[in-house]
């Protein structure tokens, strides 16, 4: 079988296995849990170490037509399932793996309705490896609606006492953001013709194997006169080919060439905003962030874990996969602004921190000022930036996995996360203030941990940045100085001083096994990116220097 | 593996046996381990310095991070400067690691004291060792870091902890400044190794008082303005004094702090050509000497004392850097070191004895309980005081008579710090070591001459504080100034240097800075000796005293200006922003939906007629609308 559909398909199987056993089984679901994202897990290391370091082309394809319909003078309608990895996704989906595998040993507390739990789980896993791998709009629109649905009754069924309103709060955020996307897919989508499928339905060619370069640029030369029947024109999802000016009908509302505008906006432009609003909403960005808190903080952990590990990703991901790649005239117009929000996001997210005096809220909002740098990066338009932006996700995703987990670490023994609740715990749990010091210190960016690298290459790609003014660079680095605040804060009144807690002393015990078999691999791991940066800089470098191209003219 | 790597992995080594073996290493190990792996970089230090061939070497590593056009490799320098630090860390830090077994053999967290001290030692080295500004960056935030750790040692007493914290976030603030130079010489260089950037600048034609230089070069200031406790960030270092005072001795005085200075002799080729910035760095530096040293005129803590001196002979090599004497407050930094370290070291004997009493006011007479401590004591403040021929006055001296060469008034404000330095080291003297003890019964009873362990290394820095000034010895006095001439190949592409005073100006110098710290060295006698007095409780002091007693309130003031505003608009943002702009507009549009949805849905409520009735009144209005020309 195919790796990357074994990826995505292995955990939706187990899903619904787990959904058709009787309940008898109920003990062994973490067990199949465990196992299938432990198998998902090496699937991805497997991939991760085959992935050809040189190439910046997409690699491990699988391509089936899916759906294709003729719809005669309109022409004919192709959706494929077509998956695939690049610089920009390996990461991702590495890290998919990771956290997954680490949420379900993390979800071995879970004591109620367990058969739902592990298949809406297991469901989550598959879609979000397909969010990643998706390199057709319509298999990633998909993917990216399907993973609300597990998501919502995760947070709404396990949650704590406002879970309905957290639930519905996440629910119709990303649902308000996503309806943007599909507006623009389907513009999208009547814009582009696939030159290989046109030039089969036009004669040209017998299959896709024959076409040349001559041929091609034959195609994309009449579809910009208008020389092909429109029963022959084969419209497309397929995100690769949306990155080719050439592959746009002329006069479609999307083109380069057509100059339509909406509401006396270029369209082009409104389009690349609809998008930026539907990513900028799950990344979260400033100000439409408070779904964020709110589900965090009602979440059980390993949801949180998955949901500040992998979730928030696939809002970075797709400025560059989809915004990024197919406006990047856009993208240029509008740096400064997407900068602005990064700055913003860095900065708000950093000073609502520092007000939390509930540890999970504090760590949601560090969540916020963190991604702030995902966006600044991004924005900055230079190398070093995007592939900074790709290494804080990366990053991000182990230590805000990290932090959660430890959080969960209380919460699970006395049920209070309030950082009054606390004095002089490194007296009664010193492992635990270890790893706490540990995942703080990596996330407010102290060299030879992970966060150091994300964040330090994209503020230098912002500082260096052509399109950039130098304030933006120099308002985002006093986030970090903003970061060291909150987290030592939290620290200090937690963890040193004399040893005091509100209630339940006699329950505050130090780490268990189970916990440090979480903790510890995350820790490595933030440190082992932390000094060996190459080990993702490899992957990404390639693929950000073709991606660069596009907006050089 | 070659010499140059050794140096930091030894540290490294030791860390990771007493850190993670932590509570399973034996006890009488650790400080063995700890103390060796110092040793172990000295001894490399030292083979390296005798092998030196007078060129410097870059020892690569590896590529460290390859992104965008942008190369960044993990590489060490061996030359003139990396070399004498090298000496420094690695030696003073081997005295101090064989200082704590002695001082910190009651604590429970031994074998965590040596893993942080061997920590910092790493960073430290890899901060001096580094070929460029991303590893001296490295280094420089993880010798914060365990700056932190080790003031929050003993992290039980919270103002401990709030000590480190403000310790961190300070030097965070600096980093930023350092942090933001680094991008711009990423920008304009378009690399980050030392020999691209400085060759660079050397072979390109930089007119003095180049802007970009300017900029590159004051946020650079700004990082050593944190690390080196300058104003307006130094008042992180006397609360630092919270830590353990082996580390006090290390981190705070010997090593850690003088990462500033080494910064910009460093860089001297580009400050050189910024003389707007020298010209800050100078004054900055000025001000802070005389600043921190009125604050030690009146403070009472053994140790806060000799915090503020600190804070006052950074100052003092930041001025000498001002008049681009690098050389000179190169040998201040070497020169304080030793004393500095040792006074440090000799207050925690004391302390010691003491059981754990640090306020002058309740000691006294320990002279005769502690000799050797007091010997070593007094040397050291004759050293620090500027006395000839100790240590201190060679380069306090060379300091001084470039400042006067540039500008008098500035060589005015750094006599009147140097007359402060002499008598609030002399107060601190007196009260501590001379007249009646005035502590209580019991602690009198304690008091001991500390063990060999401590002793020693006191003993093996009071020769380094007398004679350190004839590693320097100037030419009037016959010298062949060795080490400005060993450190004269690092300002080879510096186009202009401090101008040298004349013999007869340098004599005259040496005279009233001589004279004015007798006098000063004499007033403290007077009045703690032969008038016995004795500083007032808290709370007693009046007027002037008061206020420089509470260190100008400048702690307050930042509290104020800083650290309220930033509190105060994080709460606004969270309840008002957050709760009464942002989720009031989004449930706002969730309930207006609903409100809307519930008056739509009254429009289906399965009544036949009222359908009947919707229908009739439709189809009248579209009829209408399509016959309004006839109609009309």
């Amino acid at each position: 079988m195919p790796i990357l559909s074994f990826l995505i398909f292995l955990p939706v199987l187990a899903s619904i296995l787990v959904a058709v056993l009787p309940d008898s089984y109920k003990s062994q679901f973490r067990w199949i849990a465990l196992i299938v994202t432990g198998l998902q897990l090496a699937g991805c290391i497997w991939v991760f170490t085959n992935f050809d370091r040189q190439s910046s082309d997409i690699q491990f394809l699988e391509q089936q037509d899916w759906i294709t319909l003729s719809l005669g003078s309109l022409g004919t309608v192709s959706i494929d399932y077509l998956i695939g990895l690049d610089g920009v996704s390996m990461p991702m989906a590495l890290l998919t793996g990771l956290v997954m595998f680490i949420g379900s040993i993390s979800s071995f507390e879970i004591k109620q309705k367990e058969k739902a739990y592990f298949s809406l789980y297991l469901l989550l896993s598959g879609s979000v490896m397909g969010c990643f791998l998706a390199l057709d709009f319509f298999l990633f629109y998909l993917f990216f609606e399907f993973m609300l649905l597990p998501m919502y009754f995760l947070i709404g069924l396990w949650g704590g006492p406002r879970r309905e309103y957290a639930s519905l709060k996440f629910f119709i955020y990303t649902l308000f953001g996503s309806i943007f996307i599909l507006i623009v897919m389907i513009g999208l989508y009547f814009s582009v013709i696939d030159p290989y499928e046109t030039a089969i339905h036009a004669g040209f060619i017998d299959v896709k194997s024959q076409m040349t370069p001559e041929i091609f640029g034959q195609i994309q030369e009449l579809i910009k006169e208008l020389k092909i029947a429109p029963e022959h024109m084969v419209h497309t999802f397929d995100m690769r080919l949306m990155t080719d000016s050439g592959n746009f009908l002329p006069q479609s509302l999307l083109s380069y060439v057509s100059g339509s505008t909406l509401f006396s906006v270029p369209a082009r432009y409104l389009a690349f905003i609809f998008l930026m609003i539907g990513f900028a909403i799950k990344l979260p960005a400033v100000p439409v962030h408070t779904w964020l808190p709110d589900a965090h903080v009602e979440a059980p952990t390993p949801v949180s874990v998955v949901l500040a590990g992998i979730l928030l990703k696939i809002g970075g991901y797709g400025f560059i996969r989809i915004a990024y790649s197919i406006f990047p005239d856009g993208a240029e117009n509008f740096a400064v602004w997407i900068a602005a929000f990064g700055v913003l996001s860095i900065i708000y997210g950093a000073y609502n921190a520092l007000a939390m005096n509930d540890l999970k809220k504090m760590i949601a909002y560090s969540s916020v000022s963190h991604m702030g740098f995902v966006m600044l990066g991004i924005a900055s338009l230079t190398s070093e930036g995007i592939n900074a932006a790709l290494y804080q996700m990366f990053s991000h995703g182990i230590l805000s996995s990290m932090l959660f987990l430890l959080v969960g670490v209380l919460y699970d023994r006395v049920h209070d996360r309030r950082i009054d609740s606390y004095r002089g715990l490194a007296v009664k749990m010193p492992v635990f203030t270890a790893f706490v010091a540990i995942a703080f210190f990596a996330s407010l960016g102290l060299p030879a941990f992970s966060g150091f690298i994300g964040e330090f290459f994209s503020l230098m790609g912002a500082f260096n940045s052509s399109f950039l003014p130098k304030i933006f660079a120099v308002l985002g680095a006093f986030g970090i100085v903003l970061g060291a605040g909150y987290f030592l804060w939290a620290l200090q009144k937690m963890f040193f001083g004399k040893f005091w807690v509100r209630e339940h002393e006699e329950l505050l015990t130090d780490l268990n096994f189970r916990e440090k078999i979480m903790l510890t691999p995350l820790a490595i791991l933030a440190f082992v990116f932390g000094i060996l940066p190459h080990l993702l800089f490899d992957i990404t470098s390639p693929t950000i220097s073709e991606f660069m191209k596009l907006w050089i003219k | 593996m070659s010499l140059v790597t050794l140096i930091p992995l030894f540290p490294l080594i030791g860390f990771l046996i007493n850190g993670i073996g932590f509570r399973h290493v034996p006890k009488s190990l650790v400080g063995i381990i700890g103390s060796a792996a110092a040793l172990a970089s000295f001894a490399c230090a030292l083979s390296l310095f005798i092998g030196f061939s007078g060129q410097p070497e870059v020892t690569h590593l590896f590529d460290w991070i390859t992104v965008g056009k942008l190369n960044i490799s993990m590489s060490f320098q061996i030359d003139q400067l990396s070399l004498l630090m090298l000496l420094i860390i690695t030696g003073v830090g081997s005295l101090i690691h064989i200082y704590s077994v002695g001082y910190m053999h009651h604590d429970e967290g031994f074998g965590k004291f040596f893993a942080f001290l061997n920590l910092f030692l790493f960073f430290m080295l890899l901060l001096v060792l580094g070929s460029n500004f991303v590893v001296m960056f490295i280094g420089w935030e993880g010798v914060g870091l365990c700056s932190y750790l080790l003031i929050g040692f003993w992290n039980k007493n919270s103002n401990y902890g709030n000590a480190a914290r403000k310790a961190f976030i300070m030097n965070r603030i600096g980093d930023l400044g350092f942090l933001l130079g680094i991008f711009l010489i990423i920008n304009h260089f378009g690399s980050v190794e030392f020999a691209d950037v400085f060759g660079k600048i050397a072979e390109g034609d930089y007119e003095s008082g180049d802007k970009t230089l300017l900029y590159i070069t004051l946020l650079l200031f700004v990082g050593a303005m944190g690390k080196s406790a300058q104003i307006p960030l130094y008042t992180w270092l006397p609360d630092a004094m919270a830590g353990p005072t082996p580390v006090s001795a290390l981190i705070h005085a010997a090593t850690m702090v003088t990462a500033g200075i080494y910064m910009i002799i460093r860089a001297n080729i580009m400050y050189s050509l910024s003389p707007e910035t020298l010209e800050i760095v100078g004054w900055v530096g000025a001000a802070t000497a005389v600043l921190a040293a009125s604050i030690g005129l009146f403070q009472n803590d053994i140790k806060k004392v000799l915090a503020y001196s600190t804070v006052s002979q950074l100052g003092y090599m930041f001025m000498g850097l001002g008049v681009m004497a690098y050389s000179s407050s190169f040998f201040h930094v070497m020169t304080h070191a030793f004393f500095k370290a040792l006074l440090f070291l000799g207050a925690g004997s004391v302390i010691h004895a003491m059981s754990d009493e640090q306020d002058i006011r309740f000691m006294g007479g320990l002279r005769k309980k502690l000799p050797v401590t007091f010997i070593t004591f007094l040397i050291a403040t004759i050293a620090i005081s500027g006395i000839p021929p100790f240590a201190g006055f060679f380069s306090k001296d060379e300091i001084l008579a470039h400042v006067y060469e540039h500008n008098k008034l500035m060589w005015v404000v750094a006599l009147a710090g140097s007359v402060m330095t002499s008598f609030y080291m002399f107060r601190l003297l007196f009260l501590t070591f001379f007249g009646e003890f005035r502590g209580t019964h019991e602690q009198e009873h304690h008091l001991h001459e500390s063990p060999i362990t401590m002793t020693l290394p006191l003993m093996l820095l009071a020769v380094l504080s007398a004679i350190g000034g004839f590693f320097n010895l100037p030419h009037i006095f016959n010298g062949h100034a060795s080490l400005a001439e060993f450190m004269s190949p690092l300002f080879a592409h510096t186009h202009s240097t401090a101008h040298e005073a004349d013999a007869s100006t340098e004599i005259m110098l040496m005279v009233i800075s001589v004279a004015a710290a007798l006098i000063a060295a004499a007033f403290a006698y007077f009045l703690y000796i032969i008038k016995k007095s004795v500083p007032a409780a808290d709370g007693q002091e009046s007027g002037l005293k008061k206020v420089i007693y509470n260190k100008y309130y400048v702690d307050e003031l930042y509290d104020k200006i800083f650290v309220t505003p930033i509190t105060v608009l994080s709460n606004f943002f969270h309840s008002v922003i957050e709760f009464l702009v942002i989720d009031l507009i989004v449930e706002g549009i969730g309930k207006g939906v609903k409100i809307l949805s519930g008056e739509a849905r009254l429009l289906q409520n399965g009544t036949t007629g009222y359908y009947i009735f919707a229908m009739v009144i439709s189809i009248a209005v579209i009829l209408a609308w399509s016959l309004r020309a006839f109609l009309f």
